[in-house]
């Protein structure tokens, strides 16, 4: 992975500085909340129902074990013993005292980590594959584009104070995990005719309020050009979003309300001008940050065979393993899911296990999916039980990768101070529900995504199942959506009818779920049933 | 208005109150034009050789389109004053001089000990702008 | 009634308006009547209080205040979810009382 070199280190510290600074100047009034409250959201740093919440930054979803292990050291010493992995790939924490905040900062600084533009009007941390550089179906590992876009778009003098939020995406594969047109901005890595790397570019993605996903603005950017187009299409955005309702300033809006073809010409219009002026990084920075992510020294003459004998043991390598691009690998898919715990969740004594591991199994590398568990990318086979016994040991071995109780929750009304109803107990009760091993297989890949307010942090769009509370004359209330994907097969979930209370809401997913048994046809997954017969059966089913 | 506005040039100032850009572009001897935030700045490009004072205002720091705005004038080539009014914290101005602002007449005075730190405060950037800052990229390579 | 309610500036905890200070003990929130506004202006300048703001409470039948929102009761209480880091982690009745 990156290595920060001085002037990275540099970058950091003085952003701890300042906001040792600016908080200082908080503490003691120099500084009304209106006034910090943009500046500390550039360091990830929310005020919520309980606390204040602190969003650390995972660039692309990957950290080494020393950086896990000081996620849990900050656990322990700042919060209460445990942190939230999010849709985006990031940590939170919600017990965070402002007067510590700095000191946090400074100790995630010592180990390469920081929380800039985490939150707030801000170019967001860049979200990537999980498998990236594991994965057999991959062009290229997408991590090397993304540092750099990461580096060029932190701090960016010009895109600081954005409309809204700017979120994107990268992949390198045809297969989509990292809900790759759900963003502003997603990025596919592809060769042109002649075997040169580029991007295939889609704008105008997102959740929420008004949810959009993003469209074909350019089929080929040459990969050395792709930070002035990142910069052509931030500065019409930032030049033409409304500024009077924060509902409708992200760049979906406008691209909405200009139309593809419109915002297409303005783009390319400024794409053209900003290629004079000489702001892409040359080829020897790319190819210095691109050897940061040179494969592993995979071994060779590995053996392929799992000793199946210990029965729990196969049925969670059924589950939780996918192919690796190197023989006698695989990719161990680590279940933050346990039924009847919070799903993304982990404990500081978790996050150990979990370094512990990578750093003697994975060459020192782990990975976070915007599904909410972790990844070991690189675990040769024949060490797969050893890793198995440390995980299940751990409460980390749940067998249900992409399956109904793999449920994606935002934090909801338990956390968050915009959220209209509590997720996280409709998750629970949603895997208490199904808990049974053997329906959860049945059942098959089943993506249920819970967000407790329109701000969708749940992906509730995207989801197979997609769950929205919102508050009814003051009572909590579940929609119930389906057909939505996060996957390469983007599609945008749509509502049933009316709600529910949380009781009913358990069992109209349950009923959906009969419908998609008693129609499906061979090798359907639910997603598939629904798309074919339509909606209708499953509301007969649900509303009568 | 601040009651010290801060310049960081040395000529002297523009004594000519800005006018509108609807105005400047109607009276050929103004020399000095205002920039609302939603302005298109780039109906100034054409006629740029008579301008000595761009103002940018900044109605709420929020609303970053200013940036922007000032960045495209100097990419155009505009040497004269560029000057940020209205809702400028101190904790904007390092931005707002890397895209390309010389001057500044924030609505509440900033503490020039804040911002002297704040102007010190960054060694590197990683991204080339309107300034003449050396990004990390070139450091690394030469 | 009218409370006052918000967030302790340095600590981020959830405070309530006594009539005198702030008390991180939703059982010791006062009716402030008409007087919210100023006394937040007055406790936000003094940074006694952070993102303050007024909500509608009752008492119930103990007499104990009970924020009409189920939000401002998870507020005074801890997540639902987690009732180990509540403020009442003892108490096996408190999730009835937020719901």
């Amino acid at each position: 992975m990156y290595r920060y070199d001085k002037y990275d280190q540099a970058v950091v510290d003085a952003r701890v500085d300042e906001f040792r600074d600016q908080t200082a100047r908080r503490l003691a009034g120099q500084m009304t909340e209106d006034q910090f409250k943009p500046l500390r959201l550039k360091n990830g740093l929310y005020l919520q129902l309980h606390a204040y919440m602190l969003r650390v930054a995972i660039p692309y979803g990957t950290l080494n074990s020393t950086q896990m292990r000081k996620l849990a050291h900050i656990a322990r010493t700042y919060d209460r013993g445990y942190g939230h992995f999010t849709t985006r790939q990031n940590i939170q924490y919600h017990w965070i005292k402002l007067q510590d905040a700095p000191d946090i900062l400074a100790e995630l600084a010592t180990v390469e980590m920081h929380a800039i533009q985490t939150s707030g009007e801000s170019i967001r941390n860049i979200s990537a594959d999980q498998y990236a550089g594991a994965a057999a179906d991959e062009i290229e590992d997408p991590r090397a584009w993304a540092e750099l876009i990461r580096q060029a778009t932190t701090f960016h003098p010009e895109f600081s104070y954005l409309p809204r939020k700017f979120k994107i995406a990268l992949i390198a594969s045809p297969t989509d995990r990292a809900a790759l047109r759900w963003h502003d901005l997603a990025l596919r890595i592809v060769r042109n005719e002649a075997g040169e790397p580029g991007f295939e570019v889609f704008a105008g993605g997102g959740m929420g309020r008004t949810p959009f996903i993003a469209y074909p603005i350019r089929a080929f950017c040459p990969a050395e050009q792709i930070f002035s187009y990142i910069q052509a299409v931030l500065r019409v955005w930032n030049s033409h979003a409304r500024r009077d309702n924060i509902h409708k300033q992200r760049m979906k809006i406008l691209v909405h309300d200009l139309g593809h073809e419109e915002f297409t010409r303005q783009v390319e219009e400024a794409f053209a001008h900003i290629l004079t002026l000489g702001t892409d990084f040359p080829r020897a920075e790319y190819e210095r940050i691109a050897a940061y992510f040179a494969p592993p020294p995979f071994e060779t003459g590995l053996s392929e065979e799992i000793d199946r004998s210990d029965p729990d043991f196969a049925l969670w390598v059924d589950r939780q393993i996918a192919p690796h691009k190197a023989p006698g690998y695989a990719i161990v898919n680590v279940s933050l899911k346990r039924i009847g715990g919070i799903g993304g969740d982990i404990t500081a004594e978790q996050m150990d296990a979990v370094a512990d591991l990578a750093e003697r199994y994975s060459f020192d590398d782990i990975r976070v999916s915007h599904a909410q568990n972790l990844v070991l990318p690189h675990v040769r086979k024949q060490d797969l039980y050893a890793v198995w016994q440390a995980l299940d040991a751990a409460g980390l071995a749940d067998v249900n990768l992409d399956l109904v109780t793999d449920i994606i929750a935002c934090p909801g009304l338990d956390y968050c101070s915009l959220a209209n109803a509590r997720s996280i107990p409709i998750a629970q009760k949603i895997a208490q529900r199904f808990a049974d091993p053997a329906r959860q297989l049945e059942l098959g890949e089943l993506k249920i995504k819970i967000s407790g307010c329109i701000n969708a942090c749940g992906h509730h769009h995207a989801g197979h199942i997609g769950i929205l509370g919102v508050d009814r004359k003051g009572t909590e209330n579940y929609q119930l959506l389906l057909g939505g994907s996060g996957a390469e097969d983007t599609s945008l979930a749509k509502i049933t009818g009316p709600g529910f209370d949380e009781n009913g809401i358990v069992d109209a997913v349950e009923k959906a779920t009969d419908v998609y048994l008693r129609e499906r046809t061979e090798g359907e997954r639910f997603l598939d049933t629904y798309r074919r017969i339509g909606v209708e059966p499953f509301k007969e089913a649900i509303y009568g | 208005m601040a009651e010290s506005p801060l310049r960081f040039r040395d000529d002297t100032p523009a004594d000519e109150p800005a006018v509108t850009l609807d105005a400047f572009l109607d009276q050929q001897d103004a020399v000095s034009v205002r920039i609302e935030a939603g302005d298109d700045v780039r109906r100034l490009i054409p006629v740029l050789d008579r301008v000595k004072l761009v103002e940018i205002d900044f109605p709420r720091f929020r609303d970053g389109r200013g940036y922007s705005s000032a960045r495209i004038l100097r990419e155009a080539g505009y040497k004269g004053e560029l000057k940020a009014t209205g809702d400028v914290l101190v904790d904007q101005v390092l931005f707002m001089r890397r895209c390309g602002f010389d001057s500044f007449a924030p609505d509440a005075p900033i503490d020039p000990a804040v911002l002297d730190a704040a102007l010190k405060r960054y060694d590197y950037v990683y991204q080339t702008a309107a300034d003449d800052a050396v990004p990390v990229w070139k450091l690394r390579h030469g | 009634m009218n409370i006052l309610t918000g967030n302790d500036l340095a600590t981020g905890d959830v405070i309530w308006w006594t009539g005198e200070g702030w008390s991180r003990h939703v059982e010791d929130a006062v009716d402030v009547g008409d007087q919210g506004e100023s006394i937040l202006e007055a406790e936000t300048a003094a940074r006694r209080v952070n993102s303050g703001y007024q909500i509608a409470g009752e008492r119930d039948a103990q007499g104990k205040v009970r924020p009409a929102h189920i939000k401002d009761r998870i507020r005074a209480l801890g997540p639902t979810v987690r009732l180990d880091l509540s403020l009442k982690p003892a108490d096996p009745s408190v999730g009835n009382w937020v719901i």
